[in-house]
Formats: structure tokens, C-alpha cells, sequence
């Protein structure tokens, strides 16, 4: 069978014509119109107060670490909300859709919707959050002024918020994939996705994989080649050595994803048959392909939540970190483990018993130094002064949580007990468990951690805390009754039920979401009622926690250049070895501090992609070529520009160094 | 700081030492290491399997040329970085490849049905 031959297109418009409108689905058009209103007004408020040349000066075209951490948090947050709403809209189709009643989504609607709900969560809201809170705290806890290649991490954020607005733009315009969120062939292959709803996927993830990779290589190098003097590799905090393994999986595995999707993009544009049903294509190969990606992503997503644990116990807990070795070592075995063990994720392809057997030994494996970790958190806190604040809260909300998630995962990994769980409701259970007790909690406790430090004021305690219990009673209600679904057959991803016995679960699961939902508005509230009260709740001494690293030497927010002088670093935990050792903040001698430029190339240059992307979803073959040319262009255009860094004169260090001693006095 | 990387108080970074006699050993290499291959496909003096594994072991050895003496790299580059990265990147590709070999071929002996369906139990 050869593939059918595209239809015949538009040479201005593509496939592109009005009829791409989602005019016939009123949510949509609802959808749409309180985002075009929403937009409107958040457009008219920046143009009446006069902030563009504020954000495109201070925050689109920054090169500062610390701003592109934080527009990664933001754009993390937005798609979260997004993602979210998939989410409640699957809950509330599920709890319906019982005794003939077909819900209130369409198929087509549905099938989007969960496809959305997976690809966003993970590539666009996990993925920037840890990236974001990477980027912000790797450099200070090292005693860097930023990352090796700052207009590089410029342009790597754009890539993926590019990515991210190629996914959105689907929403109103066409429709996005209803493959599930790998896309497995032959359903997304030609034949069986006509539409360009793959399409959208395969272009937003290349666009978003490209900053993901360069973002992993920049912070890659910016580990290894700029730690403050004193700072072996064994000195380093645990939460800069879960970055560096996690980074170094981005860059080892982000490669395999690029390739699989272009293979599977090759078959939809080119009519090859890498992945085809005939024709000597394989499907099981993009199964087996993508996982090999897959599997480390997850790991990916958690290390660097793991260091978050490690910083967060330890403080709380008024004592250093147990057992700093094993953890390392920990870390780094669950780095070469998590590309031993891929094939768990289709033991029922027919892989045959020695395959099958291997990688679930290997799965059972990676459990033990995520066990010794675990272990390691349990013992810094035995005999310390625990404080019971936000972050040391989710800590322990994660240590309940993860564990059972652990669990399941382990009985997951049984072959035989695989067989009866593959894709029911089970596994769904298992890796909410794991991705919400792991990567949110530790988000989580990251935010309530770090944010004194990025804005100068802590958060409110009483609705972190009505956000905190929302969260945890709402996680359990929503995802426990989906275990007991999964023991009892039900298969992920569908849309009407016939047996009216199972309704109650979803009910209770459809509620769980409701009380996840007042979580993430007891959070926004947490936010706004903070920035409201910020100087209620101002932190001046730049160390509100009694910290233990680096981070915590600067002032709140950190200077532009983050250290006037590169310290110097004698013990693990080196700030708490400068308190212990009575040292002196340095107030004269100041140099000149050599910075890089800001630059607007990262913005323009993904701004491009972004239109190519679009177009070659579209087929707009000339629109193709016309932004791939200005990318190129753009790009070598750049390399004129030598206008790329500059001096903070010492004069300036002296008077922001001289405000701050006074800040410092006033607090004392 | 990128702009000055001394800034941060490093060791000097050491430059890798190439000299117009690493190059030139490097070309001679790779020019042989390529003659080679080209002869046996079009003189074929062994059959053609014994060709395409004697043209992957040239292109192996191929590698270890560019990595010497175009990438300078050696156990002492960049303080063994190099050879930690080069490394755990062999090992990664190697369980790839291998795996993906090992996992399609068990996939296709136990899950493609014959050809002649009348075989089917």
C-alpha cells in the first residue's frame, strides 16, 4: 500500500484555510474567547502603564541567569494552568460519561484533550519549572556570576516557550494530536492521523527540544568549568550535582527523541515507511526508540527535585546533609541505571521471557539507591531541630507520598504482574504518584524555599499552608480510586463506561480534582496576597532560613553579578562554614565586573522558528523556506554583533555593596 | 562569567596543544583509512560480507583517528574530562545500540507471524 497522496494545497495558505476554525465546538469558542479577552486586557494594562520597553529591556532580551529562571517559572506555571484544565475536563467527561450518557466531550474533543493534558505537563510544565529553578540556583550555589553562555540560555528559553505557543496556537487553530502523548505509529502516521494534529506535536516538541538540549549543555559546562575556587566536585551541594546528572541525561537522551520524531516526521511529509504498518516499517521500533528517550526523562524531571529534598532537609533540620557520599553516588547510579531499564514500559509487546526478565531485574534495581536516599533524608533528620515550615512540609508530604508511588512502581515492574496492569488505570495511579509526590511536591518546596531569595520577601504562611493540605488530601482522593480502577481492569483513556458499579470511583476521583483545583488557587492567592504584603513580610538579612549554601550569602534578590568577589570555599556546606568561622562581607577593594549584553536575538531568532513551525504544520511551503532563511540569516547577522559585554564599573559594585551594608545593619 | 572565564578564579584553562604534525599524521591516517575501504569495493578481492566488515572496522578506527588528532583528545584533556564524557557516551551508545538489537530481535522472533498462514497453530 503506498501512502495516500497529499491533497492538493494552497500555494499562499497550505492546508490552511477557515474551515481549520473550531467554529463547531462551543468550548472552544468559549475557551477562546476569555483568552482573546483575558489577553486583550493584560495588552491594554502593559500599554496604559507603559512597561513594554521595561520587559523587552529587563526581561525578554535579558542574559541574567536569575530573570531567565524566573520567565522559566512563569511560563512553567501558565502552561500548568492549561494543563490542568485538560486535566478537570477529563475528570468531569469520566464521572459522566455513565448509563448511555456520553459526557460532554466529543471523541475528537477527548482525545485532545488527554494527548494535550500528557505532552504539556511534561514538556512544558515540568520541564521549564525544573529548568527555571536550575537556572536561578545552580550559578549562586557554585559562586558564579551567571552561566557559562548566557545569550545561549536567552535563546533556549524562547525555543521553548516557541514550542509551548506552536502547542497553544493548535488549541484555535486546527487541532492537536489525539495519539496520546507519545504518539505511538501506526495510529499517528499517516494513514491513520491524516490531520495536522501530529504535526503540531512533532514541530512544538523539535522547537522546545532544541532549547531543552542547548540548556542542559549550557548548564552542563557552566558545573564543571565555573565553581567558585575550593569547590571540588565533592564539595559541590547535592541540589548542583542532581543538576549536573540530570543535565547530563538532557543532553544523552534529548538526541534519541530529536531523531524519532524526525524519522516519524519523515514518514508523514516524505511518504517513507520507517515506522509503517507495511512495506518492511516497524512500529515497535519508535516504541522501543522513544522510550529509550523516555525512560531517562523521568529521571530527568526528578534528580534535580531530589537535591531540592537534600537542600530543604537539611536546613530544616539545623544539621548537614546524611550520608553526602551516598548520595552522590546515589545519584550518579540512577544516571546510568535510567538507560538500562526502558523496555518496563512494553513488556507486553512480546519481547519473550529472558528480554522481559532483564529490564524488570534492572527496574527493581534503580529502586535501591532511591531507597538509600530516602534513607539518607530520614537520618539528617533524626536528632535535629526540625523546623516545620513550607518547604520542610512538602518534604515530608513528598517522603509519604513517593514512597507509596515507589511501591506500585516496583510492582509494576514484575513482569507477569505487568501483564495484568499494562495501561489500566494502574499505571496512571503509579506515575501521578510519582511525578506529583515527586516533581510538584519538590516544585513546590523549591518555590516556598527560593522565592525570599529571587524577590526579598517570603511567602504567606497561612494560605501555603491552606494550599499545602488542599494539594495532599487532594492528590489521594484523585488518583487512589484510580489504583483501585486499575486492580479492577479499567484501561486508561477512554471516554463512556457501561458498568454503572465503577461511577463512584471517577465521582470521588472528578471530587479529588476539585480539591486539587482550591489548592492551585490557594497558591495564586498565596502569591498575589504576598507580593500585596511584601513589606510585611520582607527578608533584608538575605539568609531567612539559616542556610547552608552559597545562595544564601548574597542579598535578596542577588546583585547583578551575584558575588562582588568569587568566594572562596573551605567545607560542604560553604555558607555555613563562613557563618561558623565569623566571616567578614567584604565592603572596599571593588573592581570593575565584567558582564555580557543583553540581547534581543534569542526572542527574534525563536520568534522565526516558531513561524516555521507553524508553517510546516501547515504546509505554507514558501513561509517554510522564507523564516528558515532568517533563522540562518538572523543567526550569522548575530555573530557581527560585537557589542557583547560591558563593565559594571567599580564605583557601581561600591554603592549597590554600600546599600546593602546598610541593609544588613538596619535588619540587625 | 562566560565573557571572562578567568573571572571565577580556574586554573588556566589548558588549551588543547595541536601541532601542524598532529594534523598532518591525522590527514595521512584518514586518507589511508579511506583508500582502503574504496580499493576492497571496487577491486572486491573478499566476498561481499567480509567487505562490509572489514569497511566497518576501518571506519571504527576512522573515529579514534578524528578523536586523536583533529579533537586532541587524550586521557589528560581538560583534566580527563574528555575521557570521562567520551566514556559514559560509549557506554550509552553502546547499551542503545545493543539493546535495540537484542530487544527487535526477540520482538521479531516471537511476534511476526510466518508467511504462510496455513503454518499458523
Amino acid at each position: 500500500m503506498t501512502p495516500p497522496p497529499l491533497p492538493p494545497t494552497d500555494p499562499v495558505f497550505g492546508k490552511l484555510s477557515l474551515a481549520a476554525l473550531p467554529l463547531h465546538e462551543p468550548i472552544l469558542i468559549f475557551t477562546f474567547l476569555g483568552v482573546a479577552v483575558g489577553g486583550l486586557v493584560v495588552l491594554g494594562l502593559i500599554t496604559r502603564y507603559r512597561l513594554w520597553g521595561y520587559l523587552w529591556k529587563d526581561w525578554f532580551t535579558t542574559v541574567d541567569h536569575k530573570r531567565i529562571g524566573i520567565m522559566y517559572m512563569i511560563l512553567g506555571l501558565i502552561m500548568f494552568l492549561r494543563g490542568f484544565a485538560d486535566a478537570i475536563m477529563m475528570r468531569l467527561q469520566q464521572a459522566m460519561a455513565f448509563g448511555g450518557s456520553e459526557g460532554y466531550l466529543p471523541a475528537h474533543h477527548y482525545d485532545q484533550v488527554f494527548t494535550a493534558h500528557g505532552v504539556i505537563m511534561i514538556f512544558f510544565v515540568a520541564m521549564p519549572f525544573i529548568t527555571g529553578l536550575m537556572n536561578y540556583i545552580v550559578p549562586l550555589q557554585i559562586g558564579a556570576r551567571d552561566v557559562s553562555f548566557p545569550f545561549l540560555n536567552n535563546f533556549s528559553f524562547w525555543m521553548t516557550a516557541a514550542g509551548a505557543a506552536l502547542t497553544m496556537v493548535s488549541l484555535f487553530v486546527g487541532e492537536y494530536a489525539q495519539t496520546g502523548w507519545l504518539a505511538y505509529p501506526p495510529l499517528s502516521g499517516i494513514a491513520y492521523s491524516p490531520n495536522v494534529g501530529v504535526d503540531y506535536y512533532i514541530w512544538g516538541l523539535q522547537i522546545a527540544g532544541v532549547g531543552t538540549t542547548l540548556s542542559g549543555i549550557n548548564l552542563i559546562v557552566t558545573i564543571l568549568k565555573l565553581r567558585a575556587p575550593g569547590m571540588g566536585l565533592m564539595k559541590m551541594p547535592v541540589f548542583t550535582w542532581t543538576s549536573l546528572c540530570s543535565n547530563i541525561l538532557i543532553v544523552a537522551s534529548f538526541p534519541i527523541l530529536t531523531a524519532t520524531l524526525a524519522l516519524l516526521s519523515l514518514d508523514r511529509y516524505a511518504g517513507t515507511n520507517f515506522f509503517t504498518n507495511d512495506l518492511g516499517g516497524s512500529p515497535m521500533m519508535y516504541v522501543n526508540l522513544i522510550w529509550i528517550w523516555g525512560h531517562p526523562e523521568v529521571y530527568i524531571l526528578i534528580l534535580p527535585l531530589f537535591g531540592v529534598f537534600s537542600e530543604v532537609t537539611s536546613t530544616f533540620s539545623g544539621k548537614k546533609l546524611f550520608g553526602y557520599t551516598s548520595m552522590v553516588y546515589a545519584t550518579v547510579c540512577i544516571t546510568i541505571l535510567s538507560y538500562l531499564v526502558w523496555l518496563h514500559h512494553f513488556f507486553t509487546m512480546g519481547s519473550g521471557a529472558s528480554v522481559n526478565s532483564f529490564f524488570g531485574i534492572t527496574t527493581m534495581v534503580i529502586s535501591i539507591p532511591t531507597g538509600a536516599k530516602l534513607f539518607n533524608w530520614l537520618f539528617t533528620m533524626y536528632r535535629g531541630r526540625i523546623r516545620f515550615e513550607l518547604p520542610m512540609m512538602w518534604t515530608i508530604a513528598f517522603m509519604l507520598t513517593f514512597v507509596v508511588g515507589g511501591m506500585t512502581g516496583v510492582l509494576l515492574a514484575v513482569p507477569p504482574a505487568d501483564f495484568v496492569l499494562h495501561n489500566s488505570l494502574f499505571l496512571i495511579a503509579h506515575f501521578h504518584n510519582v511525578i506529583i509526590g515527586g516533581v510538584l511536591f519538590g516544585l513546590f518546596a523549591a518555590i516556598n524555599y527560593w522565592w525570599p531569595k529571587a524577590f526579598g520577601f517570603k511567602l504567606n504562611v497561612f494560605w501555603g499552608k491552606v494550599s499545602f493540605w488542599c494539594w495532599v488530601v487532594g492528590f489521594w482522593l484523585a488518583f487512589m480510586p484510580l489504583y483501585i480502577l486499575g486492580l479492577m481492569g479499567v484501561t486508561r483513556r477512554m471516554r463512556v463506561f457501561d458498568d454503572p458499579g465503577l461511577q463512584i470511583w471517577f465521582v470521588i476521583a472528578a471530587i479529588g480534582a476539585g480539591v486539587i483545583a482550591c489548592g492551585i488557587a490557594a497558591m495564586l492567592i498565596q502569591f498575589g496576597v504576598s507580593i500585596w504584603k511584601r513589606k510585611e513580610l520582607a527578608d533584608d538579612s538575605g539568609d531567612p532560613w539559616h542556610g547552608r549554601t552559597l545562595e544564601w550569602a548574597t542579598s535578596s534578590p542577588p546583585p547583578d553579578y551575584n558575588f562582588a568577589f568569587t568566594p572562596v570555599i573551605h567545607n560542604l556546606d560553604a555558607w555555613h562554614d563562613m557563618k561558623t568561622r565569623g566571616h567578614e562581607r567584604p565592603v572596599g577593594g571593588f573592581r570593575d565586573i565584567h558582564m555580557p549584553s543583553n540581547t534581543g536575538t534569542g526572542i527574534i531568532l525563536a520568534g522565526f522558528c516558531l513561524a516555521m513551525g507553524f508553517a510546516l504544520v501547515w504546509h505554507i511551503w514558501w513561509l517554510v523556506i522564507a523564516s528558515f532563511a532568517a533563522t540562518i540569516a538572523y543567526a550569522i547577522f548575530h555573530t557581527f554583533n560585537y557589542k557583547r559585554d560591558f563593565d559594571i564599573p567599580a564605583a557601581t559594585v561600591a554603592a549597590v555593596e554600600e546599600a546593602r551594608t546598610r541593609q544588613l545593619a538596619a535588619g540587625a | 562569567m562566560s565573557a571572562d572565564p578567568h573571572a571565577a578564579g580556574h586554573d588556566e584553562i589548558e588549551l588543547p596543544h595541536a601541532s601542524m604534525r598532529d594534523y598532518v599524521i591525522g590527514f595521512v591516517l584518514s586518507v589511508i583509512l579511506t583508500a582502503i575501504p574504496f580499493w576492497l569495493v571496487m577491486e572486491r578481492p573478499f566476498s561481499a560480507g567480509a567487505t562490509a566488515a572489514i569497511i566497518m572496522a576501518f571506519a571504527a578506527i576512522q573515529i579514534v583517528v578524528h578523536m586523536v588528532y583533529f579533537l586532541h583528545m587524550s586521557p589528560k584533556a581538560e583534566g580527563g574530562w574528555s575521557i570521562t564524557s567520551l566514556t559514559f557516551t560509549i557506554i550509552v551508545v553502546v547499551i542503545m545500540l545493543a539493546g535495540s538489537l537484542w530487544v527487535m530481535h526477540h520482538l521479531n522472533t516471537n511476534m511476526m507471524p510466518p508467511h504462510d498462514v496455513s503454518q499458523l497453530p
